[in-house]
């Protein structure tokens, strides 16, 4: 009688192993405690704070401002590589995204957001940080495509950026190879939400939390 | 111009045996090869560009055959007769190679991008300096032993 081997488990991949995890968690820029709240927000907030029915008021106030940032948040036009072409077509007519109040600009001091469209070659790392120093704050960061994220088909190599997250903080990853002018709206989109909920909870990324 | 002239010529001129690229194929003029000794590199290639008319210069890169050294490739072509000659030479590892910059001005950035990629020194190279990397960089990346998976700081 034949004897059959046992059936080999395959443990589940336990992901703090992952070596491009470990990397990751490493080298991610994470975002300094200043700049969470704008100075100007903070401010008013402690202005009005102490006032009789103040509460209100900086309630109302946080999301007006909020609904002006996320109704014209200009991006600087940074095209790296092949993701740009489909970053200008978001731009152009066929996908309007003027329509959210988004206006390529050529000049990081009047812009809001960055989307880095490309690979991150290692000697265009420190210009894209210089740009994104240039900004004025608040300041966010898309990051497009698969090199943007982690490198993508080039990240053994030698000279690229294991992902733009090491130079800079980003707000929202948007997959693809090139991702769509749609990937990328629905970025934009997922965004906005971000936006909207800026300042009231004081941070940039918590999903599901309370306001205030 | 046929495959078996130029053959013919490049032996009795240099003593060398010029092959087609894919011994499964038919003899092509536009894709010739031939392997020559360092010592006459200079001297051959200025035979394909003097007597077999080919002015332009394509490119010049290297190939890493780790402990066998290095094989400096170039490729030259005749564009009135579609004369296709790529030729190659073998350096030891840290050896230096004689420069085209006497023959082709092109020859002048891919020597430079060649030395910065592989770390080979062009003897006769006017200005040998880094072409396309970061002045900071450390290294020879296209080399085999070049570990490309090492994190350096700050962006790497």
């Amino acid at each position: 009688m034949e004897i059959k081997p046992p059936i080999p488990v395959i443990p589940p991949p336990d992901w703090e192993e992952v070596k491009d995890l470990q990397e990751w968690v490493k080298y991610r820029q994470e975002r300094p405690e200043g700049d969470q709240v704008s100075d100007a927000v903070a401010g008013l907030w402690d202005r009005l704070e102490h006032f009789p029915g103040g509460w209100l008021a900086v309630t109302s106030s946080s999301k007006l401002f909020n609904w002006a940032r996320k109704s014209s948040m200009w991006p600087v036009t940074f095209g790296l590589a092949c993701c740009a072409i489909e970053m200008m077509a978001t731009f152009a007519s066929r996908f309007d995204v003027e329509r959210f109040g988004m206006v390529p600009w050529a000049s990081p001091r009047h812009a809001d957001l960055m989307i880095v469209s490309g690979t991150v070659t290692i000697k265009m790392a420190p210009m894209l940080k210089r740009i994104y120093d240039q900004m004025a704050d608040p300041k966010w960061c898309i990051s497009m495509g698969s090199c943007a994220n982690s490198g993508g088909p080039f990240r053994h190599g030698y000279h690229v950026v294991k992902g733009v997250d090491r130079v800079v903080p980003v707000d929202v990853y948007v997959p693809g190879c090139p991702p769509t002018p749609e990937s990328l709206m629905f970025g934009i989109l997922k965004l906005h939400e971000k936006v909207a909920e800026f300042h009231q909870t004081g941070q940039r990324s918590a999903p599901g939390a309370p306001p205030d | 111009m046929t495959a078996e002239t130029v053959i013919a010529r490049l032996r009795e001129a240099l003593g060398v045996e010029a092959t087609g690229e894919d011994p499964k194929r038919p003899l092509d003029v536009r894709h010739l090869v031939v392997t020559v000794p360092v010592e006459r590199w200079v001297e051959a290639v200025g035979f394909a560009r003097d007597t077999l008319g080919c002015r332009y210069f394509c490119h010049l890169t290297a190939v890493d055959w780790k402990a066998e050294g290095f094989e400096v490739v170039c490729r030259v072509e005749n564009l009135e007769t579609h004369l296709g000659l790529t030729m190659k030479t073998r350096i030891a590892r840290e050896a230096p190679c004689p420069s085209l910059t006497g023959l082709y001005r092109g020859a002048l950035w891919m020597e430079r991008e060649c030395y910065e990629l592989f770390g080979i020194r062009f003897e006769g190279h006017p200005d040998l300096r880094r072409l396309l990397l970061p002045e900071d960089w450390e290294g020879y990346p296209l080399r085999k032993d070049y570990a490309v998976d090492m994190p350096h700081p700050p962006y790497r």
